[in-house]
């Protein structure tokens, strides 16, 4: 064993781990964050997809060793209260069905949205062709990134001191 | 594991519970505080013995605190078929209370919530068999607490009614919550026969509503099986033999126990129906270091000779058996006789492969065996991704020989079940190895385990014969069936000479008005244990009698929609929903060279669907998919988006089946292990579907999440052949390389 330090979702983290441990593994069995899944170990099929330093990730395939001093970030850290455009576009199209997958789908559309804020349906394609969903949502995972997409595009955030108000 | 036991309020408030009518809706007298075995599905791992203050048991299904929080018991588990809104739904419609001010908690296969399969998903039976039911239970509460109210103001219960979660007097606007009620409701005596909604004054059934799992489901939050997580607990990984029904004849662990992280490595069983398989399970503190032991083990298996075991010769001995003549299944008319005096006969041969549910969460189950479980308050614990607490409850309590009663089920998300999760193998080999090490123990397989082990869906193959009249109608049709069977594999009495329903599942069910029909059936012995998934039978027998029906079409110059309408002379299910489907997909408009569209329907136990897909012919000499349009009946219909989803995943799903690998043996083993080789449709391949749902009201109510599966696979072969002139006859074909 070794102690390993990760940065997960701006908390920092000591871990007395095996430095060959799957990042997967850590994250969920040692630092206790189980929103990124299991699905395949062999980096087939998405579940466990995290950013490292903004780039998504098959966490199952990746060593502890490998990522310290790099930025993770889990479905956990991509919000505060589940609210980033890529999520509420997931609610609005009501994408889940077993959900086991999504964790991995929206970071993978979080990080599609970041490079290529609008995204065709070929780099809609490309990029999320590594996430397998076997309940087939996959035609609301097209549409949830579309309005994703416009709704990052379209409302630049107001100041908070400035809040609009709205009449009754 | 603070949860209180299960009989702490004496056996007689238990017995009393299990005498109760099967409607559920029974009530208890005072106010039982602690007894609840609800499974903590919000937050689990914070709040592994959540226990409600001051609640008030309506029914079993209904309890209310006096803070006015509503909890319901979802006794259907949610495998992403939407059973956590639309089931609740059912109950909240009729109680009058909104589904998000109501905390939803899944039931564990409690006596109270009626006998076996009352707490399980399959057959597409959640909201079938259970829409009255469940408006019956929430409609007698109502009563109760209109009652409640009715009594406290001292006026007639007609100047009542329920709104909102509260009671209101029409002629003074005064109003009582239900938190204020609860406590007097549930000793008021249960409704018999309550007075439902009129259907127009729904809020929610019939209207498509948010999942209040979706936002769980989002954000990380959502708790299945694999992310419960107890004190003191322990991980494991099994090495089993992929040579199913190999023997464990020894093994040598010390490398293994060299892992850090390992603490033990013990045998252990499997018992999949009447199979029963050994393997060796390493116990180690995280499940990296488990499944790095598992690596480090030296296992001899004795492999019984079913290491020569191989697709190809299997296959070849289907097709020797579609010889015999089997068992007759459904018969009307004389077929012999019609088939030999028409002059326009016909004869096709179609396979299909073995295929494995893959659901994206791989088997797995938490279990905390406590000694002594025959004491009171002693238990065995599971948490468990499972289509039935009834099932877990019962195959764990008979693997352990232990009273049901001990055993206590938490049903968490499934992230998958596809039929899967209604065999319980992973749960009771959990179980045991509890039993065996003395501690809490997470057993997590991993995906090759999950691929390689079944139980798989069944191959069918099937003989088809057809003949028409002189105006080219089908006089004759028989499809024989030549196929293993899952009732042979895993039930030890299995009888050859009776037709195999399940194995001719739909195949004498369809509607079409053919003078002489005949189903057989030819049972192949196999040892690879065999299981209901998605459709069950309808997923490849549909297959070969749709494509037929198509051939015959063919055969007789017609279009194959007016030939198929043609035989639906009277009015049926089957005839309203192909109308539509020719409305709505179009079928008379000509598409561009290089097209091509086909049609299949399909009824069966589970439901009736019929679909129309579109299909191009690609540069690689195969076909993309463009489009599928599919009507789907229902009768009456809760949640409309839940069912185009619905639709959505089975038709992904059976185009996986249809043109990805399947599952081939060789050398006594699964060839495909993983998602590499074992694959799945992705995103760039999903194509755009139509769903039109029929609701239309009527006496029966048919099922969601599996009619929407089998007529995909011959409306595609059908496009296929429309596109370019090719018959599909064997399944999985390669869409990209047409053979």
């Amino acid at each position: 064993m070794a102690s390993v330090k990760l940065t997960i979702n701006n908390q920092a983290h000591t871990l007395d781990v095996d430095p060959e441990m799957p990042l997967l593994w850590a994250i969920r069995d040692v630092v206790g964050l189980t929103g990124t899944k299991f699905g395949c170990g062999i980096a087939q099929c998405g579940a466990c997809t995290v950013h490292l330093d903004g780039n998504p990730t098959r966490s199952c395939s990746i060593p502890v060793s490998a990522v310290v001093g790099q930025k993770i970030t889990t479905i956990e850290g991509i919000s505060k209260n589940a609210d980033h455009p890529v999520q509420k576009a997931w609610v609005e199209h009501q994408v889940p069905q077993c959900g086991y997958c999504q964790s991995g789908q929206i970071m993978s559309a979080v990080a599609l949205l970041k490079q290529t804020p609008k995204p065709t349906d070929a780099d809609i394609d490309t990029a999320m062709q590594g996430n397998i969903c076997r309940c087939g949502t996959y035609n609301r995972i097209r549409q949830a990134i579309h309005t994703a997409s416009a709704e990052m595009g379209s409302s630049p955030k107001m100041p908070k001191s400035n809040p609009k108000i709205g009449k009754r | 594991m603070s949860q209180k036991p299960q009989n702490q309020t004496g056996t007689s408030r238990r017995d009393f519970l299990k005498a109760a009518s099967l409607t559920g809706a029974v009530f208890a007298l005072g106010l039982p505080k602690s007894e609840i075995l609800a499974s903590p599905i919000l937050n689990l791992s914070s709040q592994p013995g959540l226990v409600l203050p001051e609640t008030a048991e309506l029914t079993p299904y209904i309890l209310i605190e006096k803070s006015g929080r509503i909890t319901i018991m979802n006794p259907r588990p949610e495998i992403g078929q939407g059973t956590y809104q639309s089931v609740p739904a059912l109950i909240a419609e009729e109680l009058e209370v909104s589904l998000d001010k109501v905390v939803i908690r899944q039931t564990g296969g409690e006596t109270k919530f009626g006998g076996m399969w009352s707490q399980a998903v399959g057959g597409s039976g959640s909201i079938r068999g259970g829409y009255t039911q469940m408006r019956k239970v929430g409609a007698s509460a109502r009563e109760m607490l209109i009652k409640a109210a009715s009594d406290q103001w001292n006026v007639p219960v007609e100047e009542c009614y329920a709104e909102n979660a509260t009671v209101v007097h029409k002629p003074t606007g005064k109003k009582l919550t239900y938190g204020q009620l609860a406590e007097p409701a549930a000793k008021l005596p249960v409704p018999k026969e309550p007075k439902l909604k009129d259907p127009k004054q729904f809020t929610m059934l019939g209207k498509s509503m948010p999942r209040p799992d979706v936002p769980l489901k989002v954000s990380g939050q959502a708790t299945f099986g694999i992310d419960a997580k107890v004190p003191g607990m322990v991980y494991a990984s099994i090495e089993r033999c992929p040579v199913l029904g190999s023997k464990l004849v020894s093994f040598d662990a010390s490398q293994a126990l060299k892992v850090k992280g390992v603490q033990k490595a013990v045998k252990i069983e499997r018992v999949v129906g009447k199979n029963h398989y050994e393997g060796v399970a390493v116990i180690a503190s995280n499940y990296w270091a488990a499944l790095q032991g598992r690596k480090a083990l030296k296992v001899k298996w004795d492999h019984q000779g079913h290491d020569t075991f191989n697709s190809a010769d299997f296959e070849k001995s289907l097709r020797d058996l579609a010889k015999s003549d089997g068992v007759v299944g459904h018969n009307a008319g004389d077929f012999d006789k019609a088939f030999a005096d028409s002059p326009n006969q016909l004869e096709a041969f179609y396979e299909t492969p073995i295929v494995t549910h893959s659901t994206m969460e791989p088997m797995n189950a938490l279990a905390h065996y406590q000694p002594g479980v025959d004491s009171p308050g002693n238990k065995v614990e599971l948490w468990v991704s499972s289509q039935g607490g009834d099932l877990v409850k019962d195959e764990v309590a008979k693997a352990l020989k232990v009273p049901a009663d001990n055993v206590a089920v938490h049903i968490l998300f499934n992230g998958g079940g596809f039929g899967r999760r209604l065999t319980q193998d992973f749960a009771t080999e959990a179980a045991m190895l509890s039993k065996t090490i003395g501690k809490p123990v997470k057993v997590i397989w991993t995906r090759e385990d999950d691929t390689l082990l079944g139980p798989f869906r069944p191959m069918t193959f099937s003989a088809m014969r057809g003949a028409l009249s002189a105006d080219g109608k089908a006089v004759a049709f028989q499809h024989k069936v030549i196929s293993p069977s899952i009732d042979a594999t895993m039930n030890e009495k299995y009888d050859k000479t009776k037709p195999d329903g399940t194995m001719l599942e739909g195949t004498g069910e369809q509607k079409y008005e053919i003078p002489n029909l005949n189903t057989r059936y030819v049972n192949a012995d196999i040892h690879i244990p065999l299981t209901y998934w998605r459709s069950v039978t309808s997923s490849t027998v549909a297959f070969a009698h749709e494509c037929f029906i198509d051939e015959l079409a063919h055969k007789a110059g017609k279009d194959p929609l007016a030939f198929r309408l043609a035989m639906l002379a009277k009015d049926t299910d089957a005839k309203r929903v192909l109308t539509k489907l020719k409305e709505v997909s179009g079928w008379n408009k000509s598409l561009p060279a290089g097209k091509g569209r086909g049609i299949a329907q399909w009824e069966f136990f589970a439901g009736l669907a019929a679909q129309v897909v579109e299909v191009s012919k690609n540069t690689t000499g195969g076909v993309t998919i463009d489009k599928v349009y599919c009507v789907i009946d229902l009768g009456t219909v809760v949640n409309p988006d839940t069912v185009k989803a619905q639709v959505e995943g089975a038709i992904a799903m059976a185009i996986t089946a249809a043109t990805k690998d399947g599952i081939t043996f060789e050398n006594g083993q699964a060839k495909q292990a993983n998602f590499d080789a074992n694959r799945m449709l992705r995103i760039n391949e999903m194509p755009q579907v139509e769903v039109h749902i029929l609701a239309e009201g009527g006496p029966t109510i048919k099922g969601v999440g599996e009619p929407g599966l089998p007529p995909l696979a011959p409306a595609l072969a059908n496009a296929v052949f429309a596109a370019t002139g090719k018959r599909i006859r064997r399944l999985p074909f390669d869409l990209e390389k047409l053979a």
